[in-house]
């Protein structure tokens, strides 16, 4: 899922200064799966914005709405109706969803009120962890399953560099080496060949490094 | 009427002071005696969180207090009400309702309630 983490409130309200009548606007994706952007977080964050500016002298009017996804047109566009009603909209929903609202009514504020994580699962209640940077091109079938790109601090193809001590990454006591992880599942699965395979180099094309990207699935179209 | 104080979430907290509550006593079984397994042991992190929100937003952590009692506890339940009910009269009315106040549109306790 996509995760993410609550943006301060007083950095929310600073936001909101100008305004007088917003829409808060949850997801029912990842965001609602995490704790950060759903219905609940809606109704908490409308009520804390709402005590804050009326304890402050300048009550707050919210339309709390939730969408099912934020990520897609058909559910985006049941704001359509009422969102030129509201002086900005206020969504919890992930960076790709904001933006979405943004651009399908351009004509009103959008404001983040979450920052957006990474792609990650859920380790334990309260707990997520990063798994996958949507790099493009998946080499999972060759690393045991744990992805050198996202669990390597360096994103290293061809194994630890000096940094890794006792499984442990430089970057911190609490980063397992992603490397170390790697080598450790090929020799339970019995598939070291696979480590000491040349392997051609990677294509970064298909990951950031070519710029924002697009999916066209002509059989869908 | 809530059957257990795991039903109990932030935003049910925060409406209350939303609606001209000064304070809020949320009272649970005591711990490890929840008919539920945990609902009291998450409605503890819930008001927790509560705190941290109210201190936030300078209505102060000090208006909302989690106790835990058995059923059989009336006079325990009573010295715990005067006790926060003291609290509550030190502190004085909520920044919400002193705003309300100044613009003469308290809620009454029938509309509160």
């Amino acid at each position: 899922m996509i995760t993410g983490t609550p943006k301060p409130i007083d950095e929310i309200l600073e936001m909101i200064e100008p305004y007088d009548n917003i829409i808060v606007a949850g997801c029912h994706g990842c965001v609602t799966v995490c704790r950060v952007g759903g219905e609940k977080e809606v109704q908490v964050l409308s009520s804390t914005l709402r005590l804050a500016r009326e304890a402050a002298g300048r009550p707050l009017t919210i339309k709390e709405v939730s969408l099912e996804r934020q990520c897609d047109p058909e559910y985006v566009e049941q704001m359509r109706p009422y969102v030129g009603d509201f002086d900005a909209v206020v969504s919890i929903a992930c960076g790709a969803g904001i933006q979405f609202l943004a651009e399908k009514f351009s004509a009103t504020p959008l404001l983040p009120g979450i920052n957006t994580g990474f792609l990650g699962v859920t380790e334990r209640q309260g707990e997520w962890s990063e798994r996958c940077q949507g790099c493009g091109d998946c080499v999972l079938h060759l690393t045991g399953g744990i992805c050198p790109v996202t669990r390597c601090a360096k994103s290293l193809f061809h194994g630890p560099c000096g940094g890794s001590v006792n499984g442990i990454c430089e970057v911190g006591k609490d980063t397992a080496c992603g490397w170390q992880l790697i080598i450790d599942r090929l020799k339970k699965l019995g598939q070291m060949e696979n480590y000491t395979k040349l392997k051609p180099y990677k294509g970064w094309d298909s990951s950031r490094d070519g710029g924002p990207r697009r999916i066209i699935r002509e059989d869908m179209i | 009427m809530l059957p257990c104080t795991g039903r109990i979430d932030e935003s049910l907290l925060l409406k209350a002071f939303e609606n001209g509550a000064d304070g809020v006593m949320v009272i649970g079984c005591l711990e490890g005696d929840c008919h539920y397994v945990s609902g009291n042991i998450r409605a503890r992190a819930r008001v927790k969180r509560v705190y941290g929100i109210l201190d936030t937003i300078r209505i102060g952590p000090d208006r909302i207090r989690m106790f835990n009692l058995s059923a059989g506890e009336g006079s325990k339940f009573a010295e715990y009400t005067n006790e926060f009910v003291e609290q509550i009269r030190k502190l004085g009315p909520s920044p919400i309702n002193v705003v309300r106040a100044k613009q003469g549109s308290a809620v009454t306790r029938e509309e509160a309630t």
